[in-house]
């Protein structure tokens, strides 16, 4: 918004906050993106379908369009059993991504801040390894990989209630006196994760065959996605999503300092929990859904920073666009690479490029100078 | 056991002691049985030697310290029972240190001050934006609105942290050491600000500062700190004279009579 003042000198402007330009461009323009990569992404595979056809099956089928049919009932399949829940997984998985590294960055004031940072990696790790081996550890038992819970699997279960368990204990931990001192929390959680990791390397040495399955699900892929997992996967990014960008003016405040976010009337205290809680709800669900995808949730905040500003107001919504997008194209790029894990293209694309960023700009702009 | 709150003062100490733990389970005790009272619309100004209590005082006026005997209260209710929000639209501070967020312009800045007056989710309203240019104005920042916070040298930086503060528009304004690293002009030009601001809105304001020369200038009341106690509180005349000053700071002071009349402190040369 700009208003007017007659300044001693010279009547001038003053620009306060992101002008609506540039919000349309930025956010416009992130929208446009996703859903031309959503068009280009589903289009493209082993087996091509046009464009104009892509088109008409995502308008028939998802918004229920009259379209004459002028392709073949294959392809619908294709399109929308097959390739559409993967790229929708991979848009969610990337937002959801983005936005908790951005929320992390912020609320623990450092640039090294990912998503997975205080322990939802090692967690959901732990928990998604112990899924995949359940029948290996429990001779006999019924429930292993294979089993299911209202059609989700025992593995995404356990992942899910790993990642989130293992932040809100970590949280517990490092509490003194009321209070969560962020230094205090970075270290436990890297003590607790450290743990875990233990867990995992031994869980792994005794997997024997299953070791694939674990290193795929480490590494990350979006190969397994199925509607069913969208349909748990949406509404709790949805809701996560939604109470983390409407806390945008709490999380330039606390940007501050914790001292002088409490001057400016915020119960600092609360509100830490709260933002830890809602990023590691939206990170543990896109974990269970697809593994420990590296680098997006560090190299995706870092560069919308440079290319949009600090401003929460903008780079919370921004950092689920444009999360979304990349991770769609990144795991196109897994997919015609005769399908990697997407966590490898990530890894491979994204440290380079986080590498010449960070030559590019001499110093990563740091979250705050003291 | 509790003093009576006092209704007839904006803000007041009653009897507070306050004491920091230290990591070896004792305490340290930086002020015992405080009173002050700032009545509304009156400047005070804090003098008093480094480690006094000066800012865990403003700490506790802002009930972010809450006191281990004794009341801090404001407007007729105790601190510790006002919200934090409620109490953040009526009470500012300008702290000594405050960490700057990179990338973002001085207006920026100020409106964050708006925070506690937030009325839309994601826009601000008319009032905040004549709220930041007052502010902007009041602080002598107007110039530095388009600049990055990074940009600024120490003396820049002290004004956003002024315009910061006034954008709150606070009944009560605490502010520790707000002439640091302002030259001259700036610092005459700050407190002249703040001095219009109390006779133009009625502000109260509360100020740690330590040239007592310039605390005399434009304070009408002066309370002197020493070893966790209110050793003095009146006007400069009364309080700033050589005996104190060398009871307090330990250094000899001659005063002299300035032109209109005010008594004026002079450093003896060593």
């Amino acid at each position: 918004m700009r208003a007017t003042v007659a300044a001693p000198s010279t009547p001038r402007t003053i620009a306060i906050g992101p002008s609506l330009t540039r919000t349309t461009i930025v956010l416009g323009g992130g929208a446009i993106l996703v859903l031309g990569v959503l068009v280009l992404a589903v289009a493209i595979g082993s087996v091509g379908v046009g464009l104009d056809d892509t088109v008409g099956i995502l308008a028939h089928r998802l918004l229920g369009l009259p379209l004459a049919h002028t392709w073949a009932p294959w392809m619908e399949q294709v399109i929308f059993d097959v390739r559409l829940p993967r790229v929708l997984t991979a848009m969610l998985v990337g937002g959801g991504l983005a936005l908790a590294g951005t929320v992390f960055q912020a609320l623990l004031r450092n640039p090294m801040a990912d998503p997975y940072i205080i322990g939802t990696a090692s967690g959901a790790s732990l928990g998604a390894i112990a899924g995949l081996m359940a029948p290996v550890l429990v001779p006999g038992l019924l429930i292993g990989a294979g089993s299911s819970w209202l059609g989700l699997g025992v593995v995404q279960l356990l992942a899910f209630g790993g990642g989130l368990g293992t932040v809100l204990l970590v949280y517990a931990v490092s509490r003194a006196n009321g209070r969560v001192p962020v230094v205090t929390l970075l270290l436990t959680g890297y003590a607790v994760s450290a743990v875990l990791a233990a867990g995992v390397a031994m869980l792994m040495f005794l997997s024997g065959q299953r070791l694939g399955a674990i290193f795929g699900w480490l590494m990350g892929s979006l190969a397994g996605a199925r509607w069913i997992d969208l349909a748990f996967a949406a509404p709790l990014l949805g809701l996560s999503a939604t109470l983390l960008v409407v806390r945008w003016r709490r999380l330039n405040l606390l940007l501050l300092g914790e001292g002088a976010a409490a001057h400016l009337g915020l119960d600092v205290e609360r509100e830490k929990l709260a933002l830890t809680v809602l990023a590691s709800l939206a990170t543990s669900t896109v974990v269970a859904i697809s593994g420990t995808i590296g680098f997006v949730g560090l190299v995706v905040p870092h560069v919308l920073r440079l290319a949009v500003g600090p401003d929460h107001r903008l780079l919370l919504p921004a950092s689920v666009l444009y999360g979304a997008a990349l991770l769609a194209l990144a795991d196109l790029g897994a997919r015609l690479a005769g399908g990697i894990p997407v966590g490898i293209v990530t890894a491979l694309i994204g440290a380079p490029f986080f590498i010449w960023l960070l030559r590019r700009s001499r110093t990563l702009r740091p979250v705050v100078v003291p | 056991m509790s003093a009576p709150v006092q209704l007839d003062a904006l803000a007041s100490l009653t009897g507070v002691s306050f004491s920091y733990p230290l990591p070896d389970g004792r305490s340290r005790e930086v002020l015992r049985s405080v009173d002050l009272r700032l009545p509304r619309g009156e400047l005070v100004a804090l003098v008093g030697t480094n480690g006094s209590g000066k800012t865990t005082l403003l700490r506790l006026l802002t009930g972010i310290l809450r006191p281990d005997a004794g009341d801090v209260s404001f407007d007729g209710r105790r601190i510790g029972d006002w919200r934090r929000l409620e109490l953040a639209r009526r009470v500012a501070v300008l702290p000594q240190q405050l960490d700057l967020p990179v990338g973002f312009r001085v207006a920026e800045l100020v409106e964050m001050g708006r925070a506690p007056h937030a009325r839309r989710l994601f826009a601000s309203t008319e009032a905040d934006e004549q709220a930041v240019i007052r502010a902007l104005a009041d602080a002598d920042a107007l110039d530095l609105a388009d600049r990055f916070a990074e940009e600024l040298s120490g003396g820049e930086r002290q004004r956003l942290l002024v315009a910061m503060a006034l954008a709150q528009e606070p009944d009560l304004l605490l502010l520790d050491e707000p002439t640091l690293h302002l030259d001259l002009a700036h610092q005459v030009a700050l407190l002249t600000a703040i001095r219009r601001l109390r006779d133009q809105r009625g502000l109260t304001v509360l100020a740690v500062l330590h040239d007592l020369n310039l605390a005399a200038a434009f304070a009408p009341r002066i309370a002197v700190l020493d070893g966790g106690r209110v050793v003095a509180d009146g006007t400069p005349d009364e309080v700033l004279r050589p005996e104190l000053v060398r009871r307090v700071f330990g250094v000899a002071v001659d005063e002299a009579l300035t032109a209109d009349g005010r008594r004026h402190l002079a450093l003896r040369a060593p």
